[in-house]
C-alpha cells in the first residue's frame, strides 16, 4: 500500500495567534476510509481546509499523490473532493447545473453520463430541475457529494457529513461511502458521532487540541484498548467482595446484589471459567450473567479527558 | 491556465444574469428613458446646444458611462462577494485553479453584462435623439475598458466587503458622485474656472471626456490624456487584485 496523502509536521497559527494544528503529520493509504474523530475546535476542520487549499499552512508539508500543495496545487486538488460541514450552495441554481459547475471548474470536460450516473447514485437524479432551494436538508447534503464527486476524486474528505442529518439518511450516507470505496477513492471523514466511526472506518485518528492524539485500525485500537465486563447478578445483596474472591480484583455492582470482574479479551486466559467456579464454590447463587465490552467512545472520552491538561 | 474552469464560472455567472433578464433590462431603460423625460426634454429644451451638440446627445455618453460603471461594479463585486456570504467560494479556494482564472471569470462576465445593457441604454437613447458616431471603433474600445477596469474595481469591492452594507457603501458614497460630477450632464468648460481645476483629479471626467470625444470629436480633455487615465486605472486595479492574490486577503484563512 502507498501513501495517497501524505502530512509532514503540519502547523496552522491563525492571524490572531490561535494555533489549530501543532505539528501534525499523518500518512493516509489509498483506498482506507480513516475517521478523525475530537471535539469541537480540536481542529478537525482547519485541518481539512488547509490540505483542500480553503487555508493556508502556517508550516510544514503536504503532499497528495505525490503532488505538494502548495508547489504543485493544481495536480494536488484536480485528486481532491471536498464536501464541506456548513450545507453552501447557491440557492437559484439547478441541481444539474450546479453538479456540472463542480465539473468545469476542475478543468475535466462536460460529461453529462457521467452527472447522470452520480445523481442517480445519490438518488438525485428525479431533482436533476430543482432549484437548490426547493430541497430538504438532506438532499442539500446529497448535492453537495455529488458536487464533491463531480471531477472523479480520487481523495475525498466528508467533513461532518452527517451532522443533524435523520438517522435514515445516516445510514444512506455509509452506504455511500461504502459504495466509494469499492471504487477505490480513500475518504478521510471527520465526525462527532463515535458509531459513525465504528460502522465505517478502517482508522481512526483522534485529534485534540491541534495535536493527532493517535492514529490507529480501528479494530486493534478496540483490541488494544477494549476492555470487557463481565457481571455476575446474585440473588441476595453483598456487603463486599468475598475474601475467597479477592484474587480476582472485582467490583462490586449497584446495590451489591451484583459483580464485575474485567478482563482482556485477547489475553489467552480470561478466568471466567475459574471464576465462575470460584463464585458457585463460596455459596453465592447467580440470577444472571451479562457482559459488556467498552466502545470506541469510551476510548475515545477516555484519550481526550487525558491528553486535557 | 484552466480555461474550462474560466468558461464554468463565466457561464455560471451569465446564467445568473439570464435568470433575471427582465430586472437587467427594465430598471436601465427605465432610468435612461427617465433621464431624457426630465434633462433631454423638460431642461434641454431650455438649453439650446453644448459646444454645438444638441443637448439631449450630449448627454448620451455620459448617461451611458453612468449605467456601464455603476452595472459593471455592481455584478462583479455581487459576484464574488455573493458566494463568500453563502459560503460557496470554498469550491473555488479549493478547485485546481489560480485567481487569474477566478478573476477572469468573474470579471469577464460582470463586463459582458455591463457592455450588454450599455448597448441596451444606447439603443434606448437613439429612440429618444438623434445622434452619430464618429469613431466607432474608439467608442467601442473606451466602453469595453470601462466596463473591464470598474468590474475589477467591483471585483476588489467584493473581496473587501464584510457584509451587504459595505458593499453597497463604495459605491454609492464614491461612485456615484464621481459620476455625476464627471461632465456626465454638462461639459467641464461650463463650470467656473476653480472647479474646473478641481474636476481634473476626478478620473471619471477623462472617461466620460474621452467617451464623448469617440461620439462627437469633442473633448474637455485631450483624447491622449483620456486614454492614459483608463490605462493607469486599469493597471491600478490590477496591482490591487495582484496583491490580494498574493496574500489571500479576506480569501485564504
Amino acid at each position: 500500500m502507498t501513501a495517497i496523502l501524505s502530512i509532514q509536521d503540519l502547523r496552522k497559527v491563525y492571524a490572531g495567534g490561535f494555533e489549530a494544528l501543532k505539528g501534525v503529520s499523518l500518512d493516509i493509504e489509498e483506498g482506507e476510509i480513516l475517521a478523525l474523530l475530537g471535539p469541537n475546535g480540536a481542529g478537525k476542520t482547519t485541518l481539512i481546509s488547509t490540505i483542500c487549499g480553503i487555508t493556508t499552512p502556517s508550516a510544514g508539508t503536504v503532499t497528495v499523490g505525490g503532488h505538494d500543495i502548495l508547489t504543485d496545487f493544481r495536480a494536488a486538488r484536480s485528486l481532491i473532493g471536498l464536501v464541506p460541514q456548513e450545507v453552501a450552495l447557491e440557492p437559484f441554481e439547478k441541481v444539474r447545473n450546479t453538479v456540472r459547475f463542480s465539473r468545469g471548474l476542475f478543468g475535466k470536460p462536460t460529461d453529462d453520463a457521467l452527472v447522470e450516473n452520480i445523481l442517480r447514485r445519490l438518488s438525485l437524479w428525479d431533482k436533476k430541475d430543482s432549484s437548490i432551494k426547493e430541497l430538504s436538508g438532506g438532499m442539500k447534503r446529497r448535492v453537495l457529494i455529488a458536487k464533491a464527486l463531480a471531477h472523479e476524486p480520487r481523495v475525498l474528505f466528508l467533513d461532518e457529513p452527517t451532522a443533524g442529518v435523520d438517522v435514515e439518511l445516516r445510514k444512506d450516507m455509509w452506504d455511500i461511502v461504502d459504495e466509494l470505496k469499492k471504487d477505490g477513492v480513500t475518504i478521510i471523514l471527520t465526525t462527532h458521532y463515535i458509531e459513525e466511526a465504528e460502522a465505517i472506518a478502517d482508522r481512526v485518528g483522534v485529534i485534540n487540541n491541534g495535536e493527532l492524539l493517535l492514529v490507529e485500525d480501528k479494530d486493534a485500537l478496540m483490541g488494544r484498548m477494549g476492555q470487557k465486563q463481565l457481571e455476575v447478578h446474585l440473588s441476595a445483596a453483598l456487603d463486599a467482595v468475598p475474601a475467597a474472591l479477592a484474587d480476582y480484583n472485582l467490583d462490586l455492582g449497584k446495590d451489591g446484589r451484583s459483580l464485575i470482574y474485567t478482563y482482556d479479551i485477547r489475553a489467552e486466559r480470561t478466568g471466567i471459567t475459574r471464576l465462575l467456579n470460584d463464585v458457585a464454590q463460596s455459596g453465592l447463587v447467580l440470577t444472571d450473567v451479562n457482559t459488556q465490552q467498552s466502545s470506541l467512545e469510551d476510548i475515545f472520552v477516555g484519550l481526550v479527558s487525558e491528553g486535557k491538561p | 491556465m484552466n480555461w474550462t474552469a474560466v468558461a464554468a464560472i463565466y457561464r455560471f455567472e451569465m446564467a445568473r444574469f439570464f435568470r433575471t433578464l427582465m430586472q437587467s433590462f427594465l430598471s436601465p431603460v427605465l432610468s435612461t428613458s427617465l433621464y431624457f423625460v426630465v434633462f433631454g426634454a423638460a431642461i434641454g429644451s431650455r438649453i439650446d446646444q453644448v459646444e454645438g451638440v444638441s443637448y439631449g446627445a450630449f448627454i448620451v455618453p455620459g448617461l451611458v458611462m453612468l449605467s456601464v460603471i455603476t452595472q459593471s461594479i455592481s455584478n462583479a463585486s455581487f459576484g464574488i462577494y455573493f458566494p463568500k456570504f453563502i459560503g460557496t467560494v470554498y469550491e473555488l479556494l479549493s478547485a485546481p485553479i489560480s485567481f487569474l482564472e477566478i478573476v477572469l471569470g468573474y470579471v469577464g462576465a460582470a463586463a459582458t453584462k455591463a457592455l450588454f445593457i450599455g448597448c441596451v441604454i444606447l439603443f434606448t437613447a437613439s429612440l429618444f435623439v438623434d445622434f452619430t458616431i464618429a469613431h466607432p471603433v474608439a467608442m467601442v474600445a473606451f466602453l469595453v475598458l470601462t466596463c473591464l477596469s470598474f468590474a475589477l474595481l467591483g471585483f476588489i469591492l467584493g473581496i473587501w466587503a464584510g457584509n451587504f452594507e459595505q458593499l453597497q457603501l463604495v459605491p454609492l458614497l464614491i461612485v456615484t458622485p464621481l459620476v455625476f460630477l464627471g461632465g456626465s450632464f454638462y461639459s467641464i468648460s461650463m463650470l467656473p474656472p476653480v472647479w474646473q481645476t478641481v474636476t481634473l483629479f476626478n478620473p471619471v471626467v477623462y472617461l466620460i471626456s474621452g467617451f464623448r470625444w469617440s461620439f462627437f470629436g469633442m473633448a474637455d480633455v485631450s483624447i491622449g490624456f483620456s486614454l492614459a487615465a483608463i490605462a493607469l486605472f486599469l493597471c491600478t486595479c490590477l496591482a490591487v487584485i495582484w496583491w490580494i492574490f498574493k496574500t489571500g486577503w479576506r480569501l485564504r484563512g
